[in-house]
């Protein structure tokens, strides 16, 4: 089984969300990028199958030459090779197409992408690549396992969960849930070392058109202070005759 | 020209999300100057939408499509958006609908925004406002194919109503591959979700065990909320996972937010600061959440909790 992890490069859920430029360009300054924390738990199932089913694992990027750490923290991980699509990742759709041509290049049988990038929170790529390659998409998936060519997994739905049956060729848009948490990996020193050695690809990106822009961001206004309120009483009168919630 | 809305139905019934989708398709649909036309899975009573300016429904039965299969569903709607000339889809913002919108954008070629919280000041251009990086912020993002798929935010353009009178008309195209079979739904049931809760009750670390969730769930009881909570109360299995909230957990965009014993951190502030009132009770005045909330309680959670309960008992009853 040949599997793709398409990783998005993004900052650590810990960043502050500043733009620059007139409000048009996201502020990378002091902004530690890391993996997606969706792709990452679809890049340990993925180990996971490497390591019980003899899987080989490839991971794949969107993203000019500033995304190799995150890269190469995949291939420390355990990862076999990376690809580097080297184009800024304008819009989903444009990421998609990008993808899609490297999935059919490359003969993958899984596709295992994230439910969405935490950034843009676009959650759009995996289903786009599944429909532009006609391939099976499973999304909010928290549980999969394939045997031979079929596939069993488990999304997660608003108050619940589906199983589902289907077959590779497959797409997945994977989340928390794909892998125990303590199962997710910090890459070792033999690792990094490992991963200095193995292959990152760097392709050309193929002509596509992005079907969005962005053209401003801004950030929410900022919060009124917290009415503190001394009792449960006060709280419900409140609730009902000011914030009209209850 | 057609604005075409995607109307979910659970059992027949239109769920809550339909009467956003619907008002922001007809918000969209007077702006261009044409009519909103809603598409929906076997509605029982599809012309119940002409509240929210929906003049024909499309309604869809009868073609093996009983339970939602996301690549047959957007192959259904991708007929429709042909056979109405729609040029715009609206969608809501449920996990089946973020499940086919992807589906559906790349069959019309078309660009899609997710999150979408208002109607384009310019049709023509069609740039619209949506949260990104999280809740930590807006971007402004165009639309620039023909056709274009926007997706809505819960609790954001809100319901509108707008009565119009409301054909009925009934479609089913044939559908030739569905990919992904369903093998068993798990839902709990007589509970509301995450998604549709008006109100959502969450509890965090600061409860000390999962033996102490007896008063979270009394309180979502009383008022008709749905139960959650922060990520290391799943972590530690006190709660089921599909109850963790925040970046890495279920968004929340609920009316009212009430946070107990979590403390803030930037991780769970950003999966529910979409919600219009936040409440915290929390026994320490420098935790974080405060600075993000509407009203707060500083206080022991055990001791005020069960007066909040007994406070909006009364308030019930007098209300009623
Ligand atoms: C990559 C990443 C992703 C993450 N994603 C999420 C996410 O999606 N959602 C999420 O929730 N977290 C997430 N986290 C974790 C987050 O950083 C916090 O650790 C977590 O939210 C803290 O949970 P808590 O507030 O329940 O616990 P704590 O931070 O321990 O807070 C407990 C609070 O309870 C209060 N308290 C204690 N006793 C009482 C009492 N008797 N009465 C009232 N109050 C009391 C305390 O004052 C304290 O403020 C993520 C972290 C990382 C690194
Ligand atoms: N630039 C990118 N390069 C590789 N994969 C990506 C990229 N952007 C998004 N993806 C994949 O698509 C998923 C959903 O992303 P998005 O649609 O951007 O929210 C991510 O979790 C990744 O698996």
């Amino acid at each position: 089984m040949k599997i793709l992890v398409c990783i998005s490069n993004v900052p650590d859920t810990t960043s502050k969300i500043n733009f620059t430029e007139g409000d048009t360009q996201f502020d990378t300054n002091g902004v530690q990028f890391v993996i997606n924390p969706n792709d990452e738990f679809g890049l340990t199932r993925a180990m996971w199958f490497k390591e019980k089913q003899g899987a080989s694992v490839h991971v794949a990027t969107v993203g000019d030459a500033s995304t190799e750490p995150t890269i190469r923290k995949a291939l420390a991980i355990g990862a076999d090779e990376a690809i580097r699509i080297n184009a800024q990742p304008t819009d989903g759709y444009f990421v998609a197409q990008q993808l899609a041509d490297v999935v059919k290049n490359g003969g993958y049988d899984l596709i295992i992408a994230g439910r969405e990038s935490i950034d843009y929170n676009g959650g759009m790529v995996p289903g786009m690549m599944a429909e532009m390659l006609d391939m099976n998409f499973v999304n909010n998936c928290i549980s999969l396992d394939i045997e031979g060519s079929n596939a069993s997994a488990v999304r997660e739905i608003d108050g619940g969960k589906e199983k589902v049956s289907t077959a590779l060729p497959l797409v997945i848009g994977g989340q928390k849930g794909l892998v125990q948490e303590s199962d997710l990996r910090i890459p070792n020193m033999r690792g990094i070392m490992m991963a200095r050695k193995k292959q990152l690809n760097i392709v050309e990106p193929i002509e596509a058109i992005a079907a969005t822009s962005t053209v401003k961001f801004e950030k929410p206004a900022p919060k009124g202070s917290v009415k503190l309120v001394d009792s449960a009483e006060e709280l419900v009168q409140l609730l009902h005759n000011e914030a009209k919630a209850i | 020209m057609s604005v075409i809305a995607f109307l979910e139905t659970e059992n027949g019934s239109f769920k809550k999300n339909a009467s956003e989708v619907a008002s922001y398709a007809h918000a969209v649909a007077q702006k261009m100057g044409g009519t909103a036309v809603g598409i929906a899975f076997n509605a029982t009573n599809a012309p119940e939408m002409g509240t929210y300016g929906i003049e024909k429904i499309v309604n869809v039965s009868d073609n093996g499509l009983e339970s939602f299969n996301a690549q047959g569903y957007a192959h259904v709607i991708a007929e429709a958006v042909k056979k109405e000339e729609s040029s715009i889809v609206v969608v809501g913002s449920s996990a089946d609908a973020k499940y086919l919108a992807p589906l559906l954008a790349a069959k019309l070629q078309a660009g899609y925004a997710p999150n979408v919280v208002a109607v384009p000041d310019d049709v023509s251009d069609f740039t619209v406002k949506r949260t990104a990086f999280s809740n930590k912020g807006f971007a402004f993002t165009k639309i620039s194919t023909q056709t274009k798929v926007v997706g809505v935010s819960s609790n954001a353009f809100g319901a509108h109503e707008n009565q119009v009178d409301c054909q009925e008309e009934a479609f089913s195209p044939s559908i030739d591959t569905m990919g992904v079979s369903s093998v068993e739904i798990d839902k709990v049931t007589g509970k509301v979700s995450i998604a549709d809760a008006d109100i959502v009750v969450s509890g965090g670390r600061g409860l000390k065990g999962p033996e102490n969730w007896g008063m979270v769930e009394e309180l979502a009881e009383v008022l008709g909320a749905a139960t959650a909570c922060s990520k290391p109360v799943s972590d530690m299995g006190w709660r089921p996972h599909s109850e963790h909230v925040g970046q890495t957990g279920k968004p929340v965009a609920s009316n009212l937010y009430i946070a107990i014993g979590i403390s803030g951190a930037i991780q769970h502030l950003a999966g529910v600061s979409a919600s219009k009132t936040k409440v915290v009770i929390n026994n320490d005045p420098e935790a974080p959440f405060f600075k993000a909330a509407d009203y707060g309680i500083v206080g022991d959670a055990f001791e005020v909790v069960p007066k909040l309960i007994e406070k909006l008992r009364e308030f019930k009853a007098q209300n009623s």
